[in-house]
């Protein structure tokens, strides 16, 4: 056995975590194909993707329990490929927290000190102050079963911290909280993380976790990225078909494309809609698609002359708004968000778009 | 890293895997070739020998009759308990699997003195109908059957305790309500579902009853099963014969084994059930009455033999003969036991084999379920089978084969000399418990949440502090559970001991079966009373212990 890490002192040394054109095969199945994303210190990266996109293996291999294929990790520019979890000196919160169960709160959070062979007093003391900073003062001594499941998931972030990580890696952070916990602890979890001021990647399959969390996400799909940014850029301006249904609410509807418009034809209205392209789109996009959000459409009762038409089938209470679900037509079906609450399911409404650039994306 | 993952696996799985080779494998292998040292020669003479037919039959028969015999009184226990209230229900729970703590021989013996000829019970009942000789003699099948009933219909009962106890009420009240009678939910929903309880807990009544030697040979008579003939024909030299006995033997398990399997193989469910049925209280009086006597009845059947040892390790030697009870009390026995140091020599022997073999076991299967949960490997089938095979082997053709195969040191076919030394012992004893120790520790780390050794090692953990802190306080329970079960059976093993022992290193067992011999009554209860007491020792000494570390 090699000798464990050092504690490590201070974040100016915190380099770039990357991983550089991963590829990691199961038989014949391959869970990540040729993936390259970079965190920087201080940055929170997302990867998200549905169950069996490879988000899970992409983290089990920056954190050192699996090994990839082909490619390398690096921190810092420094090749960690084959150096193993133990001596990585990362800080990593486990989808069920895995925190021992036979080992009380701040023993828990002080293992990882007794793995680098941290005098006793010294590392009760950090273990006490790092509870306190994830707001758990004086649980030290309580067994782990007693906690709930919002208080296992701050010790088990409180033991990643006080080893000071070199990164930080989350598996599903949230995914194990109930519904109104999940809220508060998203603003916790983003607060606590930016302090630390390492490099932070996280994997989820809720894409509400990753926009109130991360700086950039990297969306996975069967073990490939199909787009990494900011929340901002995944929603407004998708690369493909796949980014655009997968990342927001909103209907993906065909189109032609005429370089800075694109024709819209729904049942027998033909509509011209005002199109933002993806930088590496040819000028032609030959089998095209249009993102219609459903800010970007709105409903009325009057007739228009050539105006989409179709029947409410749902209305769902959002809090200010409410959201319209219309059928168009046999395969075109939008969510419309309307401030008015007075129009009915079974109703027949006119949907037009906004004047403002729709995002056209290739299919 | 994968690469440094799998040079670790291999270096506790390589050690783990050749030593139980040489230990399970080797002698088995050694008794099957031995079998045909001359061709086919030893199979034409034990096809050819009568009394090899029959008892081949004969041990067929016995086990499949003790089936039968512990379903009829293991499942309508169960569900007595299971499913109703009555008065004395909680003391019948008390002592229903009291049997179970009864070393083998212990058991046979006690049945000796309550239900032999010249027993408590035979008696009383030929003095109230006045005959002139015992009303029945205890011998044969019938009597085999009966002790093994006593004994084994506890796995039974667990079994579909435990089925009963995980049984979903609403699939029983989802039955009702689409307007089943009780007999039809019986018969189509609950006893199909406990079918599995039921067909694992009559496979184990099966195995051990195959395997079984104590009873058939202290009340066997003239009838032979084939462990005793193993035995014959070992003490008579005919060392071919034996191991084609022992080939046969172990032959009917794994049949016994493959057809449970079979009979088994529909089965796609499991309960999962949370239970959640509450027992119904029994309404009327009279019915009520009927059970509390029936209950205490079965009460006093289950207490009866404990305390007949008990009693008769106070009876002085040769003082009982033609009386319902020892006419005649004394201390004697126990400050022989503890005075004279012949005959304390085998309570320590006992008790030093059993400490050695349980903590062999501890070890070797620990590092062996460590393996079987947590790691990924090309050797991990081949190391199941190595640790769950002991299990199909009756314990008398395991003795057999480290007979065979122990006999002489020659380093370069791995044999060592260990028959006729104090190890051969403890070495038949450990294999004996592998499985239970290791399916014990290995249901304990299947609960453990499999990312804990994940965490210890990102912590920065070496393996050594990874195994210490983290794997092995999951593990305690079931070394606890395991260690005490292995050191139980080990220090009343009877069976593997008959083959193998010596004067020197005869364990209690052993011991036992010569005062009886001799008539010593009073002297081997004493024996069997200190045996339940160390028994009984360990118990709590493993529940001490766990207590003080939870």
């Amino acid at each position: 056995m090699t000798a464990a890490p050092r504690a490590r002192s201070g974040k100016s040394d915190a380099g770039a975590l990357a991983l550089n054109g991963v590829t990691r095969r199961f038989g014949d199945f391959t869970a990540v194909d040729n993936l390259s994303v970079e965190v920087g210190p201080g940055e929170l990266l997302a990867i998200v993707g549905a169950s069996g996109s490879g988000k899970t293996t992409s983290l089990r291999i920056a954190a050192g329990y699996e090994a990839p294929d082909s490619g390398t990790v690096t921190l810092g520019g420094e090749d960690i490929t084959r150096v193993p979890p133990e001596r990585r000196g990362f800080g990593m919160v486990f989808q069920h927290y895995a925190l021992f169960p036979h080992m009380p709160v701040e023993q828990n959070v002080a293992f990882g000190l007794e793995a680098r062979g941290v005098s006793k007093s010294e590392r009760l003391a950090k273990a006490r102050a790092a509870l306190a900073s994830v707001g758990l003062e004086g649980a030290g001594d309580r067994p782990i079963q007693s906690l709930s499941g919002g208080e296992q998931q701050r010790v088990a972030l409180a033991r990643a911290l006080v080893i000071e990580p070199r990164a930080l890696l989350l598996d599903e952070p949230l995914s194990n909280l109930d519904p109104t916990l999940r809220q508060a602890m998203r603003d916790d979890l983003r607060a606590m993380l930016r302090r630390v001021g390492v490099p932070a990647l996280f994997v989820t399959h809720d894409q509400e976790d990753a926009f109130a969390i991360a700086d950039r996400i990297a969306l996975l799909q069967k073990g490939k990225l199909l787009q990494c940014g900011t929340p901002s850029e995944l929603y407004h301006e998708p690369v493909s078909r796949e980014v655009a249904t997968f990342i927001g609410r909103g209907a993906v509807v065909r189109a032609v494309d005429k370089g800075s418009s694109a024709l819209v034809t729904i049942g027998s209205v033909t509509r011209e809609l005002s199109v933002s392209r993806p930088e590496e789109a040819p000028d032609r996009l030959e089998n095209a698609y249009v993102v219609m959000r459903p800010d970007t459409l709105q409903l009325s009762r009057e007739r228009g002359g050539s105006a989409w038409r179709g029947r409410v089938i749902n209305r769902r209470f959002a809090g200010g708004l409410v959201v319209y679900r219309v059928r168009l037509s046999d395969d075109v079906t939008v969510d419309v968000e309307s401030t008015s609450g007075e129009i009915h399911e079974d109703e027949t409404v006119t949907v037009t778009p906004h004047n403002g650039l729709f995002p056209i994306v290739p299919g | 890293m994968r690469t440094a993952v799998q040079r670790q696996n291999w270096l506790i799985a390589v050690p783990v895997i050749l030593l139980l080779l040489w230990a399970v494998i080797y002698p088995n292998a050694a008794v099957i070739a031995g079998s045909f040292e001359n061709g086919l020669g030893h199979w034409r003479e034990f096809a050819a020998s009568p009394a090899d037919r029959e008892a081949l039959r004969t041990s067929i028969i016995i086990s499949v009759a003790s089936v039968f015999a512990s379903l009829a009184i293991g499942v309508p226990l169960a569900f007595l308990l299971g499913r109703f209230e009555f008065p004395g229900r909680r003391l019948l729970r008390a002592v229903a699997t009291l049997p179970a703590a009864l070393p083998p021989l212990v058991g046979v013996i006690a049945f000796l003195f309550l239900y032999g000829e010249s027993g408590l019970v035979t008696r009383i009942v030929q003095r109230i109908l006045g005959m002139q000789e015992a009303p029945w003699r205890l011998k044969g099948v019938g009597a085999i059957v009966f002790v093994h009933a006593y004994t084994m219909y506890v796995y039974v009962f667990l079994f579909v305790s435990a089925g009963l106890e995980r049984f979903d009420a609403t699939l029983d009240e989802a039955a009702s309500g689409l307007g089943a009678s009780t007999w039809r939910r019986l018969r189509r929903v609950t006893l199909p579902l406990l079918m599995p309880a039921v067909a694992g807990s009559a496979l184990l009544v099966f195995m051990n009853a195959l395997g079984s030697f104590s009873a058939p040979y202290v009340f066997g008579g003239g009838l032979r099963v084939l462990s005793t003939q193993i035995l014959a024909s070992k003490l008579n030299g005919a060392m071919g014969l034996a191991y084609v006995e022992t080939t046969v033997l172990a032959l009917s398990a794994v049949a016994g084994l493959v057809l449970f399997r079979w009979l088994d193989r529909k089965r796609k469910y499991t309960l999962a059930g949370k239970g959640g049925r509450t027992r119904s209280v029994i309404r009327s009086r009279r019915v009520q009455i009927l059970t509390s006597i029936a209950a205490a009845v079965i009460v006093v059947a289950l207490v009866l033999p404990h305390l007949m040892v008990v009693l008769v390790s106070f009876a002085r030697d040769g003082s009982w003969t033609t009386q319902v009870l020892p006419p005649e009390y004394t201390l004697e026995n126990y400050r022989r036991l503890f005075s004279e140091s012949e005959l304390w020599r085998p309570i320590t022997n006992s008790v030093s084999m059993a400490l050695i073999a349980t903590a062999a076991n501890l070890v070797v299967c620990f590092l062996a379920a460590y393996l079987i949960v947590f790691r990924r490997f090309k050797g991990r089938g081949l190391l199941e089978l190595l640790v769950a095979l002991p299990w199909a082997i009756p314990a008398t053709a395991i003795a057999l084969g480290l007979a065979a195969t122990f006999n002489r040191n020659d380093l370069a076919t791995a044999r060592i000399l260990l028959v006729g030394t104090f190890w051969i012992l403890p070495l038949a004893y450990f294999i004996r418990d592998i499985p239970l120790v290791a399916s014990a520790v290995e249901s304990s780390l299947r609960q453990m949440d499999s990312s804990l050794e994940d965490a210890a090692r990102g912590l920065g953990a070496s393996w050594l502090l990874t195994m210490r802190r983290v794997i092995l306080p999951a593990a305690r329970p079931g070394l606890i559970a395991g260690g005490l079960l292995a050191a139980v059976t080990a220090v009343g093993e009877f069976v593997a001991s008959v083959v193998l022992y010596t004067h020197a290193n005869r364990p209690i067992s052993m011991e036992i079966l010569a005062q009886l011999r001799a008539l010593a009554f009073g002297t081997a209860a004493a024996y069997s009373v200190l045996l339940i007491f160390l028994v009984l020792l360990m118990t709590l000494a493993a529940r001490s212990f766990e207590e003080r570390l939870a």
